[in-house]
């Protein structure tokens, strides 16, 4: 299933291309491109178990960039 | 933003007055520049700690932090201060020219529409578009966009879809046109069915795709993320070994100088310019290919079709029009009344069949004579399925068609040699002449096929059509290989067999209106599509999409993508040069801390305004 999310105050480019690298390593996700001039982030995730995988994601974006509010669209 | 400038304002004011303290008051001015480095730092310092604490290391700011602490303890206190200040104007002046590429980027999606007018019961309500179902009616007034795909029941206007195609004739529409969401209305208020919801609907389409292509990363974007991945943690490995090494295998070098050389490694090994200005520039390149009616749906596609070496293009509906017009008239020797009458007696004997060739008749003589031919009483009209039609006009005995009809009354007619369908006339039992009705060329096909012969490309025809026809087009077009009379397989081995000949680096785009070409379309490495106005099925199997029927935006897609390649080359050469230059001459201890600040955040900023301008090319 595809979900979009739209990173707020996303301003770093390397943060936004470490957040794809590692969310795409998730278990439960299947691809993951962020999009640093639209601030989108486009996940294909596995539908099963889907809470805990975004808690996984959420954790991943506030590592790399604390200051990102993760709003879904 | 203004907070930071005052900030930096106020920091840097203390920095001077701590820089023309240096010579007189030592201890005054170094509590200065710890003074100024505090009110400039203290946010870097603070989400350094807060991010090794959620354990990421190698961030920019730990990176920037380390290096400043590090300069204050080796002593120099001015650079120390001035690592902190112009990488924050770096990051001022890089979040400026960010959030004004978005800007633009925003701009060039600004087709979405606001809202409808869908008229209800009592009235005409403003909603959303997204509340607006099939079937139902909206009014569009001029000015405003068209919200929905649909048909328009009453009112006519003028449309101008130039954020659809890149072109910018207005098109009439009236009672029974459809219309796509995203053109504007010029003229007329209209009234307008919708035939699908929004989200279906061209402009939310379109939108969507622009916005996901960059999702389909071109191979540099990927080369250059693997690349960064591995460039910062090698970097910082260099500045440990080089800040360890030489002071313990000999003793003459002193730790703090080479402290110095490897903090100045710390602040060179962000690749942030890179990874900003690279997926940039390719997203500037499909921004402007937007711009003019081409869309791309992945980089990796703009990046493609960079190195197209073979153009492989279906006749009819690419090149050509596909609608069949009258391209000549030829009135046999002797006949009296010259072409004229030989079309209007034509177009009369065929005023009541709805035949595309004699509505192609019809059209012709209107338009060339002012001609109606249902204004003419056509009598005793036989049709003869499969040969043509006989009439009586006024007092004159006319037969219209093909030569088994003249063979069949035995009249002696010439074949003529040109390609298309052939009209042959008869009045009264004498041969009068011929007609020549034929699929016409685009305007623009011959001009395509030029430049692309001019940019070293091999340009290829395929078609099902006859052998006379085909060869007729290639020629005029001057296409430098045609093949004809193929069978939808058979244009999938041409495809495979010509992708074969190509060198490894090249590429192989099919050109074709995206209807039945949808094997040869995926068989190719760049798919582009003709016509994407209203045909879904173009737009699901292409890679890239040309809007309007126009085949020289061809051309304009190469000169765009070539630019962008070039655009993102010049930001890698650059930007890796300067990287490795200060990298050597601070190791070799010729740099300063100043201008390993420039490698990392003057570079950035130079590449993204080079980067933005590929989204300018037009």
């Amino acid at each position: 299933m595809k979900k979009t999310y739209l990173l707020e105050d996303l301003c770093c480019a390397n943060c936004a291309a470490a957040i794809e690298r590692d969310v795409a390593k998730i278990s439960g996700v299947n691809g993951a491109s962020v999009n640093f001039l639209t601030t989108k982030m486009i996940l294909e995730v596995e539908e099963e178990n889907y809470e805990e995988t975004l808690k996984r994601i959420k954790k991943i974006v506030k590592k790399n960039e604390p200051d990102v509010t993760i709003k879904e669209i | 933003m203004k907070r930071r400038l005052i900030r930096l304002g106020i920091g840097t004011l203390i920095f001077s007055v701590a820089f023309a303290l240096m010579a007189s008051a030592k201890a005054l001015s170094a509590a200065a520049f710890l003074a100024a480095y505090i009110i400039v730092g203290y946010r870097v310092i603070f989400k350094a700690a807060r991010n090794i604490l959620n354990g990421k290391v190698f961030d920019e700011n730990f990176l920037m932090a380390v290096a400043s602490i590090g300069a204050f303890i080796v002593g120099e206190y001015p650079e120390a201060v001035a690592v902190m200040l112009f990488y924050q104007v770096g990051e001022l002046f890089e979040d400026y020219a960010v959030g004004k590429s978005r800007k633009s980027i925003a701009d060039l999606m600004n087709i979405r529409p606001d809202y409808a007018n869908l008229k209800t019961g009592s009235g005409v309500e403003k909603v959303s578009p997204e509340q607006v179902k099939v079937g139902e009616i909206i009014v569009i007034r001029p000015g405003e966009k068209v919200p929905l795909d649909g048909i328009v029941v009453s009112g006519h206007s003028t449309l101008n879809t130039a954020a659809l195609t890149g072109e910018s004739l207005p098109r009439d529409v009236g009672c029974g046109s459809e219309i796509l969401s995203g053109c504007i209305n010029l003229s007329g208020l209209i009234e307008v069915r919708t035939e699908k919801e929004f989200g279906q609907s061209t402009v939310s389409r379109i939108l969507e795709l622009v916005e996901n292509a960059t999702s389909q990363k071109a191979r540099t974007e990927n080369f250059i993320t693997r690349f960064a991945a591995v460039y910062t943690p090698a970097v910082v490995g260099a500045a440990v070994l080089l800040a360890i090494m030489p002071p313990l295998l000999t003793d003459t070098a002193a730790f703090s100088d080479w402290l110095y050389r490897a903090l100045n490694f710390l602040v060179v090994s962000c690749p942030c310019a890179l990874v900003i200005s690279v997926p940039l520039g390719f997203f500037g390149g499909i921004g402007a290919a937007s711009k003019i009616g081409v869309l791309v749906k992945g980089s990796n596609y703009l990046e493609a079709a960079a190195h197209a070496e073979y153009v492989v293009m279906d006749k009819t509906g690419t090149l050509t029009r596909g609608v069949f017009e009258v391209e000549k008239v030829q009135p046999a020797e002797g006949f009296e009344g010259g072409p004229e009458r030989l079309l209007k007696l034509a177009a009369a004997a065929e005023s009541n069949s709805s035949h595309p060739i004699s509505l192609s008749l019809r059209r012709a003589a209107e338009s060339n004579y002012g001609f109606k031919a249902e204004a003419v009483s056509a009598e005793d009209v036989t049709e003869l399925a499969g040969h043509g039609v006989s009439a009586e006009i006024d007092g004159y005995k006319v037969i219209v068609g093909n030569h088994k009809l003249m063979n069949k009354w035995g009249l002696d007619f010439k074949t003529p040699c040109e390609a298309g369908t052939v009209v042959y006339v008869a009045v009264d039992g004498a041969y009068a002449g011929y007609i020549l009705i034929a699929d016409q060329l685009k305007v623009d096909a011959a001009d395509a096929v030029e430049g692309l012969k001019k940019k070293g490309i091999t340009t290829v025809m395929l078609t099902g059509d006859s052998k006379t026809a085909a060869d007729s087009a290639g020629k005029k077009l001057g296409m430098d290989r045609v093949y004809s009379q193929l069978l939808p397989e058979d244009k999938v081995n041409i495809v495979s067999e010509l992708s074969r000949e190509k060198s490894e680096k090249g590429k192989l785009l099919f050109v074709g209106d995206g209807i039945n070409d949808a094997p040869v379309l995926a068989r190719a490495d760049v798919g582009v599509a003709m016509g994407g106005l209203g045909s879904d099925a173009a737009i699901e199997a292409a890679d890239i999409v040309i809007m309007d029927d126009s085949p020289s935006k061809l051309l304009d897609l190469m000169r765009i993508s070539r630019k962008t390649i070039s655009i993102v080359k010049q930001n890698i050469v650059f930007a890796l040069g300067v990287k490795l230059l200060v990298l050597v001459l601070s190791a070799l201890g010729l740099a300063s801390m100043w201008a390993a600040v420039f490698a990392d955040v003057g570079v950035s900023i130079l590449a993204i305004i080079n980067s933005m301008r590929a989204l300018k090319e037009k």
